[in-house]
């Protein structure tokens, strides 16, 4: 959590330059009141003043934030505190307003969760996805956002171009994947006597390659852009001096671009492990409900499938339990990997 | 010497920068090839998987496919319905957005603090675990299922705009605000009158980035909605590729037709206002 939010803190002060760091920020947007007030009223009585106003100088505020404080509340933070309470239970979907027993069972849902093959099967399955899929957006995306940053001519084009795929719906561009993939598809037809088989995404050993690639492929425009907005932040005379110096340009980009964007890293890192965990529309589209065999299956789809086909919500909300507490697992041990190494160089 | 290394220096330069743009273009053939080969794709009559088959030749061009998907999917009632879960969302994202962050901005009030907290920890719940308790909530308990209210509630208030409102009225200097309201002005006409024409940018902004959520979204109107007639296109366009396309006569053809479709508006509303879009304000943005 507190990771999370450390990286949240050094994304934005990053990107949106004039505002400052997030814990000076409340305060600073008053400064000229706060500044005021002892010089004018404390020779007159500013207990009583303050008595009036409980609430603040303009409680008005508390009215104004009302509807978004409501929709966390009811749509945000109660289900997160039923997703846990779910879990412990017995839980059956009814109709509304009808009750039934839903005995506390302990851990036996978690029991049944971590027991069934299909499941580790899944997050076996998010693993090599992983593995995949987020060293190959870091890199691809740093090099195309560093190559981007040294061009002048045709900059826009080049940044539209990248980041359409990743603002176009996953079920259209998964319609031309499919028809990409298949069997007698464009990119068998190219590699003609090399083409796999069984085709791509019928076969259980590149399934989730496959998906992991898509999944590259559809959000790397929006971590050039991260990566573009860090790039900025890197002083321009690092490059001229160290070109002075007879370095070349790796020898640049390893020691002062790639330590440079550090804290993008982070971020980056963290956040397409989190699309990686959250897989549900890649398996149940493209490779047709999580096939061949469950070899590309992803716990949010099996979420899907026990949760609310098979009607074991319980079982199913353990499941969402257990993926978050890996997620945070993962995301911490990447913390330690791409911000301890960069900071020994 | 000088005038030899700095000579040296711009060749460098010059060999760097068509390196880097011959990868810039390798980059954007393999990010655009996808959508010139849906929209190719989308217009044979007869599917040319052939490397041929990539350009497009007269005698195998027609608008067959669109007439077909359109049989299957009703294409203006999905498009109409991703426009009303897309229209709800943005709707109360900027109307109440732009009143909390306002107040968080610009007001001093108890518990402000408290609010700003909440917006920076909401980012970071994932929605996987709330997937299986807002489903009991909004489909079985409230019977939401089937309604674009059901739709709409757990997106409503996208807290990434949230957040870029903020930023921008931030911005402005608080003695604008203290100005008004000497004179006696509401918060809510300063809001109006005063701050709102100010962050017009801002507006923009967070409109396109809550766009992309819910027009694009896939498994909680496809859980919500079994009812064909209130599908998003996304969702029906989906269940066509799952259900219905091995029985049609070109099923790729006619998946190509309606991913045009449902692509169209965000692919040009994206390179529309691709200026607001940059990279500065993308910062701010989070999905997970």
């Amino acid at each position: 959590m507190s990771l999370r939010s450390a990286s949240g803190a050094s994304r934005r002060d990053g990107a949106v330059p004039p505002p400052g760091p997030e814990s000076g920020a409340p305060s600073s947007g008053n400064k000229q009141p706060a500044g005021r007030k002892p010089q004018r009223r404390r020779p007159g009585r500013p207990e009583i003043k303050q008595k009036f106003r409980p609430l603040g100088k303009q409680p008005l505020g508390l009215l104004f934030s009302a509807p978004y404080v409501i929709f966390i509340l009811g749509v945000l933070a109660y289900p997160l505190g039923y997703a846990v309470w779910i879990s412990f239970h017995r839980f059956y979907f009814t109709a509304p307003g009808v009750q039934v027993e839903r005995p506390f069972v302990g851990i036996e849902n978690y029991i049944t969760v971590l027991s069934d093959p299909a499941v580790q099967r899944s997050f076996l399955n998010i693993l090599v996805f992983l593995v995949i899929n987020v060293p190959l957006t870091v890199g691809l995306s740093l090099i195309l956002a560093n190559a981007l940053n040294r061009i002048t001519r045709l900059k826009t084009f080049f940044r539209v171009s990248y980041y359409v795929p990743y603002v176009t719906a996953s079920v259209a561009v998964i319609g031309v994947w499919l028809f990409l993939f298949q069997q007698n598809g464009l990119i068998n037809s190219l590699l003609g006597p090399l083409a796999p088989n069984p085709s791509w995404l019928v076969n259980s050993w590149l399934a989730m390659p496959t998906v992991a690639l898509y999944v590259t492929w559809k959000q790397l425009g929006f971590f050039i852009l991260l990566y573009l907005a860090a790039l900025q932040n890197i002083p321009e005379e690092l490059y001229e001096s160290a070109s002075v110096d007879g370095g070349n340009k790796w020898v640049q980009f390893w020691n002062i671009t790639v330590p440079g964007v550090r804290s993008a890293s982070v971020l980056v890192t963290l956040l397409a492990t989190i699309t990686g965990a959250n897989l549900f529309t890649e398996p149940y589209l493209l490779t047709g409900g999580g096939g061949p065999d469950g070899a590309s299956s992803s716990p949010v789809f099996l979420m899907y499938q026990k949760g609310i086909l098979q009607g074991n919500p319980d079982v199913a909300a353990a499941l969402g339990v257990v993926l978050v507490i890996g997620v945070l697992l993962i995301a911490l041990i990447q913390n330690r990997l791409v911000g301890g190494k960069s900071g020994e160089e | 010497m000088s005038i030899t290394a700095k000579k040296a220096s711009v060749e460098k330069r010059r060999n760097l920068s068509v390196g880097s743009f011959f990868l810039l273009a390798l980059g954007a053939f393999v990010f655009l090839f996808p959508f010139y080969y849906m929209l190719i794709g989308s217009l044979q009559t007869s599917p040319d998987t052939s490397v041929g088959g990539a350009f497009p030749e007269p005698g195998n061009i027609t608008g067959e496919n669109y007439v077909n998907i359109n049989g299957s999917i009703n294409l203006f009632k999905g498009l109409l319905n991703s426009g009303i879960f897309t229209g709800g969302v943005i709707l109360a994202t900027v109307v109440f957005g732009l009143l909390v962050g306002y107040a968080l901005a610009q007001m001093q009030f108890r518990g402000r603090g408290v609010v700003f907290g909440m917006m920076l920890l909401v980012q970071m719940i994932p929605f996987q675990l709330l997937l299986i308790p807002l489903y009991v909530m909004i489909v079985r308990d409230y019977g939401l299922g089937d309604n674009y209210l059901g739709m709409i509630l757990p997106f409503a208030i996208n807290s990434t705009a949230v957040f870029v409102f903020r930023q921008y009225f931030m911005q402005l200097p608080s003695t604008l605000f203290e100005a008004a309201r000497i004179d006696g002005a509401s918060e809510l006409r300063i809001l109006w009158q005063v701050a709102i024409p100010l962050v017009r940018p801002a507006i923009v902004t967070a409109i396109l980035l809550t766009f992309i959520g819910p027009w694009n979204e896939f498994l909680w109107p496809f859980l919500v909605t079994k009812d064909q007639a209130l599908q998003p296109l996304a969702v029906s366009l989906a269940n066509y590729i799952s259900n219905i396309a091995a029985t049609a006569s070109n099923p790729f053809g006619a998946i190509l037709a309606g991913a045009c479709v449902l692509a169209a508006p965000a692919v040009v509303l994206f390179i529309f206002f691709q200026r607001q879009f940059i990279s500065t304000n993308l910062g701010s943005s989070v999905k997970g």
